[in-house]
């Protein structure tokens, strides 16, 4: 890191520079002719969506050239620009990526495993593992994420558990962490990091809901300050930069350049340049202000978290959780409410919000939900919110209804991902399906948590699960068939 | 000297007042607030740039507010204001002998503090003994508010902006809440003139007629405010506004006004047909 920070002052760099920006601004002055791609040549072959957009997006909009650099192969703006990005999140260096945090998720995933390698990874991992599973025929060890009970929610990864499936498979390549979940749990990632690290293993973080980690004060450790060997970092989330736009961070252990070749193998040769100035200038933002502007992110969370509490029913949790294991610590910008005990789901109670009173939240699970509190929030919003959630309580509570308990349902892995997507399969009802192996992706989404991968067995208690969580109104997707009543298997 | 406060009415509308001086400027947390003097309206505040009061015509949207409700009411005691920072309002509601209690919540101290200043004749009652002021979010101040008040005034800004939640369903509801079981809500409702002003309108009326029983607009002439044309709605839990006005009990109280008497009340409610069609539309669930 400091060889990095000696590089980028040397060259004049600094956190207040914004290389691609610049970059663009400059480019722009010039005035240059454009025969070459994009065809709508500045927004004037597309009025309809300049109007839309407006004329400076449509001007930004441009290919790859000399004075922009290219993300395939950086060597000039964009390698600054990953330079300054490295120093601001105390990497050993940084990869603009513009295939969404799922790219960067699965780069992390294609680097560290091959075909028939082992990785040990919990449950309630992103969708995006699994596709990146299945396209480079690694083999998922999983492990039970601990779940609480009163709340319904997957919580972080016990020490002791990641022991063990280390111990038992000591092949592994990796070891994957959530960190924070969507919910704000956070493992206790600095010992997960040194156990990796002792059986040989890297250590990877889906950090997506995490950015502000590295610029908070009162915030849980960040995957670079814990050791760890690669980080995918949502920028788009909290961070405030385009949406699709991300970030992948690596430690000093791996080679920069195979991590490009692995990134490349997916990535597009027509990286946007309105995602790429997003992601710099959004880098600059939280390199030069991130520490004050999450610090009165927070105070407007805590300050939500007393006011719901106060209504009476709800349940908006935070620190308290706390149990030094599997709730090591917790993110306290997310603002996640329990509602079973004012009789609703918390997708019914995330319905009600949309269409009664014009709030979007991010998501409703069975038992909670949870409001995205970031860099763009304003007080007044956060009141209606608030205020919202007590006229749902008054209009539309119930007593506590018994809703329906789940257990950590324990998947068996019958064959890999890739083998089972890519044999021969048949679709079958979805209440014939029990014994059978599934060879397609079913997720609840959001928050995108796989119910059944491929190369899994499917069972009555699974396919109990589906049916209620579709009945209360989950978005359910992956199979084939839209309407999930049927169910590809694998042909016995 | 060629010194004009201009107001968009809309994109292509504008009003502009001649203006002889500048009397106050001044930029709180929540927005930018200014007083001027000029020839024809005398004295007027804005804030962020749009047209709240005139001391030639305020006396109009005061009065209107004011005295409708109190006139079908028959026992106001207990009474919550929102917004309401130049303390016009209160001057009409301090002229009742038997209210006990008036609450006001406005988010913005500034206000009142440059209207105590400047605006003698509208903040001229808020000392008034049977007032608390209170300085914060009218959203959040009712939340915890239950079966605690006769009549809540809402005098808001525009739905964009600060008063921007008092324009929304969970304040209503809210309100709804707070008022006792024969409680009356009158709000200032907007315009139905200009497009995007009836598109406030609507929303409001929309959102009124989900959260009370009983939900009745009625309309009044104010010339510094687009179109000229106002509404305020009448939101009540008991109460009819025709039905129940008790005209001698109101006119025995001797309260002279400038605007306001109980027969233009009823005419009040009389709407223009596009108006009644549009309100309508939107009662019908539309």
């Amino acid at each position: 890191m400091n060889q990095e920070r000696n590089r980028a002052q040397a060259g004049g760099l600094s956190q207040e520079r914004a290389p691609i920006y610049e970059a663009l601004e400059r480019f722009e002055k010039m005035r240059v002719v454009p025969f070459d791609v994009p065809g709508h040549k500045r927004g004037r072959g597309n009025p309809e969506l300049t109007a839309l957009l407006g004329e400076t997006c449509m001007r930004m909009d441009v290919n790859s050239m000399k004075p922009l650099d290219n993300l395939c192969h950086p060597v000039s703006v964009i390698a600054d620009a990953e330079r300054l990005a490295a120093e601001a999140f105390g990497a050993a260096h940084a990869f603009l990526m513009v295939g969404g945090t799922t790219s960067a998720v699965q780069s992390m995933v294609l680097s560290a495993a091959g075909r028939g390698e082992k990785i040990i990874l919990p449950r309630n991992v992103h969708r995006s593992v699994m596709g990146a599973l299945v396209l480079c025929g690694a083999v998922p060890v999983y492990v039970n994420p601990a779940s609480d009970r009163e709340l319904g929610i997957p919580l972080g990864m016990r020490v002791e558990d990641v022991r063990r499936a280390i111990e038992e498979n000591p092949d592994a390549k990796a070891v994957f962490v959530n960190n924070p979940t969507y919910y704000g749990i956070c493992s206790d990632l600095r010992s997960i990091v040194k156990l990796a690290h002792e059986h040989g293993m890297l250590c990877l973080v889906d950090e997506a809901h995490g950015t502000h980690f590295y610029f908070g004060d009162r915030l849980p450790v960040s995957a670079m300050a814990a050791g760890a060997d690669m980080a995918a970092v949502s920028m788009h989330k909290s961070g405030g930069s385009l949406t699709q736009s991300s970030i992948l961070l690596i430690g000093g252990a791996l080679s920069p350049g195979y991590v490009r070749q692995i990134i490349n193998l997916t990535q597009t040769t027509s990286a946007s340049y309105l995602l790429l100035s997003s992601l710099d200038i959004s880098r600059r933002n939280l390199a030069l202000r991130g520490r004050e502007t999450f610090a009165r992110v927070v105070e407007m969370a805590e300050y939500a978290r007393e006011e719901i509490n106060r209504i009476g029913g709800y349940y908006a949790y935070s620190r308290e959780l706390v149990n030094g294991d599997s709730i090591y610590d917790f993110d306290v910008t997310k603002l996640s409410v329990h509602t079973r005990e004012i009789g609703l789901a918390g997708i019914e109670v995330y319905d009600l919000l949309r269409d009664e009173y014009d709030i979007q939240v991010e998501f409703g699970d069975l038992g909670n939900i949870l409001a995205y509190l970031s860099i763009g929030d304003r007080q007044r919003d956060v009141e209606r919110l608030v205020s919202s959630l007590s006229e749902i309580r008054r209009r539309f509570g119930r007593g506590r209804e018994r809703l329906m308990d789940f257990d950590y349902i324990a998947p068996v892995v019958v064959c890999s991902p890739q083998e089972a997507f890519y044999a021969p399969k048949e679709a079958l009802p979805l209440k014939e399906t029990a014994g059978r192996v599934c060879s397609e992706f079913l997720m609840c989404y959001p928050p995108g948590i796989p119910i059944l991968s491929p190369g899994e067995q499917v069972t009555d208690e699974l396919i109990e699960y589906i049916l209620y969580a579709k009945e209360k109104g989950c978005s359910m997707t992956g199979p084939e068939d839209p309407a999930i009543e049927r169910l590809n298997v694998l042909k016995r | 000297m060629n010194f004009w406060f201009s107001e968009n009415h809309t994109p292509n509308v504008k009003i502009s007042i001649r203006v002889d001086r500048q009397i106050y400027s001044g930029k709180s947390e929540f927005q930018r607030i200014d007083v001027f003097d000029s020839p024809e309206f005398g004295r007027f505040l804005t804030l962020d740039g749009y047209m709240m009061l005139t001391e030639k015509d305020e006396f109009i949207y005061h009065e209107m507010i004011t005295h409708v409700p109190m006139a079908v009411h028959p026992a106001v005691r207990q009474v919550l204001v929102i917004g309401a920072g130049d303390g016009g309002v209160i001057r009409e509601l301090t002229r009742y002998t038997d209210i006990e209690h008036i609450d006001m919540v406005e988010i913005d101290p500034l206000v009142v503090e440059v209207c105590r200043q400047y605006l003698p004749r509208t903040a001229c009652r808020l000392d008034d003994e049977r007032l608390t002021i209170h300085y914060e979010d009218g959203l959040k101040f009712i939340r915890s508010c239950e079966n605690q008040y006769d009549l809540i005034i809402v005098d808001s800004t525009d739905p964009f902006g600060p008063g921007e939640g008092l324009f929304t369903r969970e304040f209503y509801g809210n309100c709804f809440k707070a008022l006792k079981k024969d409680g009356i809500m009158v709000n200032q409702h907007e315009s139905p003139f200009y497009d995007e002003d009836a598109e406030a309108c609507r929303r409001a009326h929309k959102r009124i007629v989900e959260s009370f029983p009983i939900s009745r607009v009625y309309q009044a002439h104010i010339p510094t405010y687009p179109s000229g044309h106002w509404l305020f709605g009448f939101a009540s839990k008991k109460y009819h506004p025709l039905k129940d006005l008790n005209e001698t009990k109101w006119n025995m109280r001797g309260i002279s006004c400038r605007y306001y008497t109980t027969t233009l009340h009823k005419g009040a409610f009389y709407l223009p047909a596009y108006v009644e069609r549009m309100l309508e539309a939107v009662e019908g669930g539309e």
